[in-house]
């Protein structure tokens, strides 16, 4: 029997506020050390802490977007331990009343190899809020270490899935989707690099049927690959450590973005008795359903309703096209803004272009879809005149990468490049029957059956015409006529 | 003028009677005269203070002058005002100059009080005795070889003597009622969130409020306007609206209805202490005040379950106080464990290193049930057992402390000897409810004795009207001990 991967995730998602989750220090990132650091942050005698309003909103968003219960009454605790970044001894967060109950979120895991793409439902167990702690600067100070408590009292939302991943690619698509929706409903700005966005993976393994592994905790990943990475190795190490004969033992290992490698940290007896008890400083979090329904109000379309809008729009079988148009919000709101210019009969144009040739030089370039050089607008000056035969698709192409590298509207650059196409019978005629007139073994091939040599005719009435025949009636022309 | 009451200082100093400075500086000079064996004062500033003097003068001489101006008043050394050494009487803190003022302390300056200087205190409030301060005893001026009562027992002191017009303190468990009780003087702990904790040193953050002493209840009043009120910065602040304290001081106590709670005038209450509180009860009767018996069942419990509560508050609050960004280091230490350990072993004396440890045991995992929840219910109990009481009468009263001041050391190797001290103030901190203590008279060892009086949320107004009419019909509260 195989062995079966378990894998549950816990993000922390930094939230995208002005000040602080407790205090009005500012949370720019970036900042000289410290200079962010106010009385709270720095844990002075007689300070006390006062809930930032904004935060709570933006956890209420999140509840609101995974379908999960919002409590309406949760309690702030203190999780005591020491760590010189860890400013008052405790750190403020939530505990057995989070602010946000159970949820749900579907993920879509991509095609690898022979398995093809599929859904899955993951589980959310809840989310809660807490506050960031310092860090610990171990370098530059010769044996000693630095404190920085800029980063102490930033607003997080720990949200912690149910063990229902089985892969790395799970864990992944997962990760992605959350990534995805907190910036979707601009919770959070998704900064990986600056720690705004940063994964625990707890990991166990295990043949079906039998009892849950032991897990082990991979801590702070912050990155997909080395969340992959990280679970990959984990994986394959447990598996080993069980085939030799050995136990998993509980622990919180760290993973090495050097080595490839996870290593221990410290195991379940080392664990800290963190000693929460709700923190007498701060009131009960209560929100109201007014409150609720007043966010509710204020909440964007979200990337699963708008997802099954455009495969309304685009067709049944355009799911997966619709799936990477609500990948991201700035995507889904150009391919919106692109319709809205071309007309709806042209969706799937439209979803075809900005899948395409818009990601190939967005990529290519390395801008994201906010910094696209062109409008949706006119992306969608270029698409209705290929919609109403203006211009050919080659002849749209050479716009785009002129748009795209000058600027300027669709219709002058085909009148200043001479792009639009011949769609006069006449003329398109009289041209394929030179063609006819000039190629007359070609025809008589053709003729014969041998009905692949309709290319031929079609590329030497296109080169003719520099391109500029319309495609459609060229063909019908050409069809005709050589059928004698 | 060492006797005048606050509004008499107030109509001289406007008046231009006497100056700040030269009020201040009469103050000062007294504290220099009498501080060194009362031990009252952890820091004085005279620099400080009487810049603060002129600055009120030129107020005054402005026109712009509130009730408090320019009238010294000294703080408990847990409020942390900008620039003061503020140490909560721990060697923990014993080189922290504050950069910031407490809620409280902004408001005194505000109103143009001085600040006389920082009063000792047991270390971070933690005792009944004042035998905790790493600054040394205090003692008490009606006798030095007693204590004063504690954790504001520097500031019971203080006003006793005379050696401050009026000053602050805190209360916890009883930290303002029972060393105002061993002193002789007045001193109300408001309900909870009436005066804000901003910058007020947590001991225990669900019980800790901060209150007027002074020498009469009409001192309190003013007192009180100037420290009450909301602050965005104290989540537990309660927002209502500004009231004048002293409104409802002249009116009679006809058809009062004073509790007497059984429990309060049982075993473990010294006879002196019954007699005089007794007598205290018929001196309002005579004021037109109906006595009825109430029960309150559970306060039994107070003890017990305050010495859970307390201690997991504090084990907590106490964990910033690490050696990392400000106070004590240890000079010498290995790792950061090592620094941790060391820093905090010499740090903090032995009882408040035994509070961090039982609050640490009550909130670990396996205790947390049995212990503090447990300890959490029969809070919301004994509260119970006050809504109650307070359906057959307006004021509950008994005795502040169960015995007079006891001779300095005498407690201090049994503990639990030394909480039982706070039998009848500690449950109105779990309530939330107000308290204050009035001197009544005299035990037997001619100390003073203090009557307690307990409101219902909010009624601050009335217990002062109740303690101001008695103070008109009595002189307990004007005797002051011999210099």
């Amino acid at each position: 029997m195989s062995w079966e991967i378990v894998i549950g995730l816990e993000v922390h998602a930094q939230l995208s506020t002005q000040s602080k989750i407790f205090c009005g220090a500012s949370t720019a990132f970036g900042a000289e050390p410290n200079t962010q650091a106010d009385a709270v942050s720095l844990a002075l005698p007689g300070v006390l802490p006062v809930l930032n309003k904004g935060a709570v909103e933006r956890a209420i968003k999140f509840g609101l977007a995974t379908g999960a219960h919002l409590a309406p009454r949760s309690v702030f605790a203190r999780k005591n331990y020491f760590y010189p970044d860890l400013p008052k001894g405790y750190q403020i967060s939530q505990f057995d009343l989070p602010v946000v109950g159970q949820g749900q979120l579907v993920i879509q895991v991509p095609a690898q190899g022979k398995q093809q793409a599929y859904e899955k439902t993951v589980r959310l167990t809840r989310a809660h809020l807490e506050e960031d702690a310092g860090k610990s600067l171990h370098e530059d100070f010769h044996g000693m270490t630095g404190i920085d408590l800029n980063r102490a009292g930033t607003p997080l939302l720990e949200i912690v899935s149910e063990p229902d991943m089985r892969s790395a690619a799970e864990a992944v698509a997962y990760a992605k989707k959350l990534h995805s929706l907190v910036r979707w409903i601009d919770i959070c700005d998704g900064n990986m690099q600056e720690g705004s966005f940063r994964c625990d993976a707890n990991v166990s393994v295990h043949k079906k049927g039998t009892p849950l592994g032991t897990r082990r905790e991979i801590k702070n990943l912050n990155s997909f690959r080395f969340l992959e990475q990280a679970i990959n190795y984990e994986v394959q190490w447990q598996i080993e450590q069980i085939e030799s004969g050995n136990e998993i033992v509980q622990a919180t290992v760290l993973f090495d973005p050097d080595t490839g490698e996870t290593r221990m940290m410290r195991t379940k007896e080392e664990a800290h008795d963190y000693r929460y008890f709700p923190d007498p400083d701060l009131l009960p979090l209560e929100i109201s359903s007014e409150w609720i329904e007043e966010i509710r109000g204020e909440m964007p379309e979200l990337p699963d309703a708008r997802q099954i809008r455009y495969i309304g729009l685009l067709g049944l079988t355009s799911a997966y096209e619709a799936g990477v148009l609500t990948s991201s919000r700035e995507m889904a709101d150009f391919f919106d803004a692109c319709v809205a210019e071309a007309g709806p009969n042209n969706a799937k144009m439209c979803a075809n272009w900005i899948i395409g040739e818009v990601n190939a030089q967005l990529n290519r370039d390395g801008l994201d879809m906010a910094q696209c050089p062109i409008t949706p607008q006119q992306l969608g000056g270029i698409l209705k005149r290929i919609a109403d035969n203006t211009i050919s698709n080659s002849g749209a192409k050479e716009v785009f990468r002129t748009m795209w590298a000058e600027g300027g509207e669709a219709d002058a650059i085909i009148e200043a490049k001479g792009l639009k196409q011949v769609s006069d019978a006449g003329a398109i005629e009289a041209l394929v029957d030179e063609i006819i007139a000039a190629n007359p073994s070609q025809v008589a091939e053709y003729r014969g059956g041998k009905d692949k040599l309709f290319g031929f005719f079609v590329g030497q009435a296109m080169k003719a015409s520099k391109g500029k025949a319309n495609p459609a009636q060229l063909n019908e022309i050409l069809k005709k006529k050589l059928a004698g | 003028m060492f006797e005048k009451s606050l509004k008499q200082l107030g109509d001289a100093l406007r008046a231009k009677k006497i100056s700040s400075v030269e009020l201040t500086q009469s103050y000062l000079d007294r504290i220099a005269k009498f501080n060194p064996e009362l031990n009252a004062f952890i820091t004085v500033n005279p620099e400080v203070s009487l810049a603060q003097a002129q600055a009120a003068d030129e107020r005054l001489a402005a026109g712009t002058a509130e009730a408090l101006t320019g009238i010294p008043i000294a703080q408990k050394d847990i409020f942390c005002a900008k620039g003061w050494l503020t140490t909560c009487g721990s060697k923990m803190l014993s080189n922290f100059v504050s950069p910031y003022d407490a809620h409280i302390i902004a408001q005194f300056n505000n109103a143009g009080a001085v600040n006389l200087g920082k009063t000792n205190m047991d270390e971070f409030a933690m005792g009944s005795s004042n035998e905790t301060s790493h600054y040394g005893p205090v003692k008490n001026p009606w006798d030095q070889t007693r204590v004063p009562g504690g954790s504001s027992g520097g500031t019971a002191t203080a006003v006793a003597a005379r050696l401050a017009a009026a000053a602050t303190g805190t209360d916890t468990g009883g930290s303002i009622r029972q060393p105002a009780a061993l002193c002789g003087i007045s001193g109300l702990k408001p309900t909870y969130g009436v005066c804000s904790r901003y910058g007020m040193i947590a001991f225990a953050s669900s019980l800790d409020q901060a209150g007027p002493m002074g020498r009469n209840a009409e001192d309190l009043a003013l007192l009180l306007n100037t420290m009450a009120g909301f602050d965005e910065r104290d989540s537990t602040s309660l927002q209502r609206d500004k009231e004048d304290y002293a409104r409802d001081l002249e009116k009679p106590l006809n058809g009062l209805r004073i509790g007497l709670p059984k429990e309060f005038f049982a075993e473990g209450l010294d006879s002196d202490v019954a007699q005089t509180v007794e007598a205290a009860i018929a001196e309002y009767k005579k004021l037109g005040a109906t006595v009825v018996e109430i029960n309150l069942p559970n306060t039994r419990l107070s003890i017990p379950v305050y010495y859970v509560l307390a201690p997991a508050e504090a084990s907590s609050n106490l964990s910033r106080f690490d050696g990392v960004r400000y106070g004590y280091r240890a000079p010498e230490y290995g790792d950061l464990t090592d620094m941790y350990e060391k820093s905090r072993a010499q740090g903090f004396g032995e009882e408040v290193k035994r509070r961090i440890m039982i609050g640490t045991y009550v909130l670990s995992h396996g205790y947390y049930d049995a212990y503090y929840l447990q300890a959490q219910k029969i809070r919301r109990l004994i509260a119970q057992d006050f809504t109650e009481a307070f359906k057959q009468c307006d004021v509950i009263m008994g005795p502040t402390s169960p015995s007079t001041a006891f001779k300095l050391g005498e407690k201090g190797d049994d503990p639990v000897q030394m909480y039982l001290s706070d039998i009848y103030t500690i449950a109105v901190n779990l309530a939330g409810l107000p308290g204050m203590s009035i001197p009544c008279g005299f035990g037997e060892n001619d100390m003073p004795v203090g009557l307690q009086i307990i409101g219902n949320y909010f009624d601050e107004a009335r217990m002062l009207n109740v303690a101001h009419q008695y103070q008109l019909a009595t002189d307990w509260h004007s005797r002051a001990p011999q210099a």
